[in-house]
């Protein structure tokens, strides 16, 4: 009987310290110092949320890069992949269209020179960052819908590409919001 | 495959083991009652803790009083946790009005998180309200894996206790695991997540008009304070559904290799804490050097898989490159694929790209690694494991070469081994039997997502994550049914405790013997010759038991690929 009561006192006392104080303590101190993070590092512009620079949005005009595909449309409130396995046809065929779509959408690219990542669905359904390649195809594109030069645009992408940290851990990769921030204040759009 | 990738597998590995080990030190410390620098902070905490919790330090528990204690609390714990599921849509701290979950959903995951598997048949952004995220799961991701640690902790002082009952005091061990590692390791660890991009809010979801017109919906919430213990518990259970691979979870890289390091630092540890207690510090060496190298070719073998990339992609639309269905990009292949062998040996179960959408021998190596469930394993209880098939190595060989089987200087006899077999066998038992079970019934194979072979692998791997309590998944299976939600939580709560009790009681019977000093006849398990038995003994049976069951799941898939691109 001792034992249930230890127990009960325990499970209330680090319920309150470990589920409340402790959670309480960190965002106090996280708003604290990094208050820009802390509530998921939205990108305001004039005066809206336009999203956050962490989170991939859907985006299809012409005009602005495309981040990777998504198997949740971008939902920001149900991440998840596709989880389609490595021999699934539907694997095939979602790949196919998405291979379709960049196509289409950048007439003159040749089939083999698109990499893996820019057709596969992402694990989180809003990875928001793309390879440099994949950065390059959609160039030509961007520049002839928003008017901008295409040496502005490659200089833009140059500019905020981040290497691997260290030289060896991640992929070189440049974030879809931060270069359509760029284009949206530079166009004024 | 590049070399820099290459490079960045290997440096997570040494990175873990370099700061593991010293860890090692503390822990044994923390657990032998020395003094610490902060004593003055630590110890007027604890004396309150102690009288808000109404416990007597000087008191010590032999084995079936310490788990007395510990399967209560855990009980306590876990119908605490089942109430908050279930009422939290009338609680506060509820901005996104999230409802209560069923009743076998709320049973599915509170067993899920009290067992440190964090098995998640719900999607956290939209099934779990702020409270249930901090009060119930950001709580038992601390006491969970501090119940894993407490039980490992103690086993060892039953081991290498002389002629004695005691294996220490409960409530002492308990609340000192979270003053003095878990909390401070935690609080750190928040802060800098938060800082390198993790929210942390108490703010509902933020609505955004995108930049080309449209409305994005963004959840949020209190993020960093879970995810620092979801990593450092080895628990896994992600605040969203994407786990880790959610750029809220993992916005970087270098948070990535911080979350990989922080989920291996401590089993790291506890394998120094070990030598230290058996004070043979050959035997820790031993191990490391055993471990690590599955560890490593885990990890290579993943990461050749993934960056040879799908060849039925390559033959079917013409492109070629690693396999980036499911994996985020500023992972990219080498880390990623170094996160599946790692969440899966320390059994983490977070998951930083989708395991249903690995390549057929990549998948291979998660199975393997929760098969084992020792290679380092997950908070104390991978450290049960390794002793358990240590000393069915020392009875083997014992036999093999006409010595009486003895550890650590503790004699093992009829009632040790029969203990251990059982602890042994429950779990290829609790993860083939239910298998087999879903897999001939409506409502087991109604929930697969992939075709063919690939949908018995989803299935298979459900019930190997819960019996290893590791929560990754094949994550296709719509594991939110009845069946599903019933059938996982038990083999979660029987996989967990079962193997805990059988330990204990050899704990208990090992500690009342006298320790006989090694002799010439002592059979030396320090040595790398007999490491290489003991990974024999574990590999063998592993694949004995589970050989089949595999065949049919990756191995066959990999057959059929390859039967597949030699047709056309």
């Amino acid at each position: 009987m001792i034992n249930l009561w230890r127990s009960l006192r325990f499970t209330i006392v680090f319920a309150v310290l470990l589920g409340l104080l402790y959670p309480l303590l960190i965002t106090g101190i996280g708003n604290l110092l990094f208050p820009w993070q802390a509530q998921g590092s939205m990108v305001v512009w004039r005066g809206r949320v336009v999203g956050s620079e962490l989170i991939a949005q859907q985006t299809t005009v012409p005009w602005l890069f495309h981040p990777r595909p998504s198997a949740v449309d971008y939902a920001g409130n149900a991440s998840g992949g596709s989880n389609l396995g490595p021999t699934n046809p539907a694997l095939i065929a979602e790949i196919r269209r998405n291979l379709h779509v960049v196509e289409r959408q950048n007439p003159g690219v040749t089939v083999s020179s698109i990499p893996t990542e820019m057709v596969e669905s992402s694990g989180s359904g809003l990875d928001p960052d793309i390879s440099i390649p994949d950065a390059l195809i959609q160039l030509p594109r961007v520049a002839r819908a928003s008017g901008l030069s295409r040496s502005y645009l490659a200089g833009l992408i140059a500019r905020y590409t981040q290497g691997r940290v260290l030289g060896i851990w991640g992929e070189p990769m440049v974030n879809v919001m931060r270069l359509n921030m760029a284009i949206v204040r530079r166009t004024g759009r | 495959m590049t070399v820099a990738g290459s490079i960045g597998i290997v440096a997570v590995i040494a990175v873990v083991l370099l700061l593991g080990i010293p860890l090692g030190g503390y822990l044994h410390r923390v657990f032998t009652g020395a003094r610490s620098w902060f004593e003055p902070v630590f110890d007027p905490f604890e004396r309150l803790l102690y009288k808000l919790v109404g416990v007597n330090q000087s008191v010590r528990m032999d084995w079936k009083a310490y788990l007395r204690a510990l399967m209560l609390v855990n009980f306590m714990m876990m119908i605490f946790a089942y109430l908050i599921f279930r009422l939290q849509g009338m609680l506060p701290l509820n901005p996104d009005h999230i409802p209560g979950m069923s009743w076998d959903l709320a049973f599915n995951t509170a067993a899920s998180f009290i067992t440190n598997t964090n098995w998640q048949n719900y999607a956290g952004e939209q099934s779990m309200s702020y409270l249930g995220q901090t009060l119930a799961i950001t709580y038992l991701q601390f006491t969970s894996a501090a119940t894993g640690f407490v039980a490992a902790i103690a086993f060892v002082r039953g081991l290498t206790a002389n002629r004695s009952d005691s294996i220490g005091n409960f409530w002492v061990d308990f609340i000192k695991i979270h003053t003095r590692v878990l909390l401070p390791l935690a609080i750190a660890f928040a802060v800098l997540l938060v800082g390198l991009g993790v929210p942390q809010t108490l703010l509902g979801a933020q609505t955004a008009h995108t930049l080309q017109g449209g409305t994005q919906i963004i959840s949020r919430g209190p993020v960093a304070s879970l995810e620092a213990i979801k990593q450092i518990g080895t628990n896994g259970g992600g605040f969203f559904n994407a786990n880790s691979a959610h750029p809220f979870e993992d916005p970087t890289a270098f948070t990535s290799v911080l979350e990989m390091v922080a989920m291996g630092v401590i089993s790291v540890a506890l394998i120094a804490v070990f030598g230290k207690f058996v004070a043979n510090r050959r035997q820790a060496r031993v191990l490391y050097v055993f471990l690590t190298t599955i560890l490593l070719v885990g990890a290579f073998v993943v990461y050749a898989n993934e960056a040879a990339g799908n060849p039925l992609v390559h033959q079917a639309l013409g492109i070629a490159g690693p396999n980036m269905e499911g994996k985020e990009w500023r992972f990219g292949p080498a880390l990623s694929s170094v996160f599946v062998a790692m969440t899966t040996a320390f059994t983490t179960g977070a998951v930083s790209s989708m395991h249903d959408s690995l390549m057929p021998l990549s998948g291979l190596v998660p199975f393997l690694f929760m098969m084992f469930n020792l290679i380092f394993g997950g908070k104390g209880v991978g450290l049960l494991n390794i002793v358990m098939f240590l000393i069915i190595t020392v009875f083997l060989s014992g036999l093999m070469v006409g010595r009486t089987p003895e550890i650590f200087g503790k004699k093992i006899e009829a009632r040790e081994i029969k203990l251990a077999t059982v602890a042994m066998l429950v779990h290829p038992f609790f993860i083939l039997v239910p298998t087999a079970i879903a897999v001939a019934t409506k409502a087991g194979t109604s929930s697969i997502l992939n075709p063919g072979l690939h949908g018995f692998s989803e299935v298979l791997y459900a019930f190997t994550s819960a019996a290893a309590n590791n929560g990754s998944a094949f994550a296709g299976l719509n594991g939110n049914t009845v069946f599903y939600n019933v059938s996982l939580g038990i083999v979660m709560l029987l996989g967990r405790y079962v193997s805990i009790i059988a330990m204990f009681a050899i704990a208990g019977s090992l500690a009342k013997k006298a320790v006989i000093p090694a002799s010439a006849g002592t059979l030396k398990t320090d040595t790398f010759a007999f490491g290489a038995v003991f990974v024999a003994v574990f590999v063998i049976v592993g694949a004995l038991t589970f050989f089949p069951a595999l065949a049919i799941g990756p191995i066959g898939e990999q057959l059929q690929m390859l039967s597949r691109l030699a047709g056309h």
